[in-house]
């Protein structure tokens, strides 16, 4: 839909701070609103969104090997992993609360990394394929981000309630925190991805270029 | 050139539209991309103070009384929000027990002071002291509130502990199911209309 008319035509910006609409030949750099500063592109959206979802990628792994906690019952102690987890209710024959937890630890984080790859590379290509499907994935990702902090609170309020001395305890062990920093950092990836790139076109891009650093 | 704010601009793609007035549950689309430019603000700011106000007795009791109990052989032991992140805390996993302060005690707690503080003086007409950094807070504040996600966990303890042994809701439960779902009612991203309106 080439009839829309942009922001840069009108020399406006929107203010992500307040969503108010900034001419930048009135003040190039501060919103006039609520002073926060103007981006017609976010900073470096493309290197930081990578170095983001690297980072968690690398986490993802010890986040799903290591233990996430440990249960001693009646003196036997056992670890369990975040997939131990969705099994043990699998196999106890509880499939919808398995499915909860296989979709918001184990499917959220793999579509994120699926979806934010994709993202990045045709941004990178400045590809004009699906623009608004890709919009509509952006938004997903978005939405879904921090869904899977859902393991972190389940460990945490199991933790805390068995403590009961002699009987059983349960302990947080450091998969958790591997866990809860891959969705900490698939949310700085997404947050730093510019939604724009997927609608900026091959020619406009170098004189946009420019403007994007500040 | 028309005004400024008389304009809106899609924060997905850049395409540039005109405000129009909407109706009850109407919300304002992208043509170009599909994403949400704006929708029907219902709430006036006395019925945002009222919830905001609501939301902070709510908050006190989530935070005060205990989420669950679990019990077994006549030994009962009881965690509220705060026992949760104290639990993380321990060893060398600290830092996930400060993420957790903040998603689940933290960001609640200052999105309804700074919702409190704001609305009252729009009550009167004026905006508070400190308004354009309390406005760009509450927009920093909103994605790591995580409240809606806290109360699934709950569920999911309850379902996961029930079976080894007793497990009765508290208080703080029912406060926390109440909570998160009014904050997102009353901090979601309308409550940017206020820049508007005083």
């Amino acid at each position: 839909m080439s009839e829309s008319i942009l922001a840069d035509d009108l020399h406006v910006c929107l203010c992500h701070g307040c969503g108010q609409t900034c001419d930048l030949r009135e003040s190039a750099h501060e919103c006039v609103r609520c002073g926060a500063p103007l981006h017609r592109r976010k900073t470096n959206p493309i290197a930081r969104g990578w170095a983001f979802l690297f980072a968690a990628l690398i986490f993802y792994i010890p986040a799903n090997v290591l233990p996430v906690m440990r249960t001693e019952m009646l003196g036997q102690g056992s670890d369990s992993t975040i997939g131990g987890g969705v099994l043990e209710f699998w196999e106890a024959g509880a499939w919808d609360i398995a499915l909860i937890i296989f979709i918001a630890s184990i499917g959220v984080p793999a579509i994120k990394f699926c979806s934010l790859a994709l993202l990045l590379i045709t941004a990178q290509r400045r590809s004009s394929w699906a623009r608004r499907q890709r919009s509509q994935l952006f938004r997903f990702v978005e939405l879904i981000g921090y869904w899977s902090m859902l393991d972190v609170m389940v460990v945490a309020l199991v933790a805390a309630l068995v403590q009961l001395h002699g009987l059983g305890t349960i302990e947080p062990r450091p998969g958790i925190l591997f866990f809860g920093m891959v969705v900490v950092l698939t949310m700085f990836s997404a947050m730093s991805f510019d939604p724009r790139l997927i609608w900026d076109s091959p020619s406009q891009q170098g004189e946009r270029s420019d403007g994007a650093g500040d | 050139m028309t005004h400024l704010h008389e304009l809106i601009v899609c924060e997905y793609c850049d395409a540039v539209y005109h405000r129009t007035p909407l109706l009850r549950h109407q919300s304002a689309r992208c043509t170009r991309c599909g994403g949400v430019l704006y929708r029907h603000n219902s709430l006036s700011v006395e019925q945002r103070l009222a919830l905001s106000v609501t939301g902070g007795v709510l908050l006190i009791f989530a935070n005060a009384y205990p989420v669950m109990t679990i019990s077994m052989k006549g030994i009962s032991n009881s965690a509220t929000l705060w026992d949760a992140v104290m639990v993380l805390s321990s060893g060398s996993i600290t830092f996930i027990a400060l993420v957790l302060a903040l998603a689940i005690i933290f960001a609640p707690i200052l999105q309804i002071a700074v919702l409190c503080w704001v609305l009252g003086f729009a009550m009167r007409g004026h905006r508070a002291p400190g308004f354009a950094g309390c406005m760009q807070a509450l927009e920093k504040l909103r994605p790591w509130s995580m409240l809606e996600v806290c109360l699934l966990g709950a569920m999911v303890a309850v379902i996961k502990l029930a079976g080894l042994l007793d497990v009765i809701p508290g208080i703080g439960l029912i406060a926390l199911a109440a909570l998160s779902m009014l904050l997102i009612y009353v901090a979601g991203r309308d409550i940017r209309d206020l820049w508007g309106q005083v």
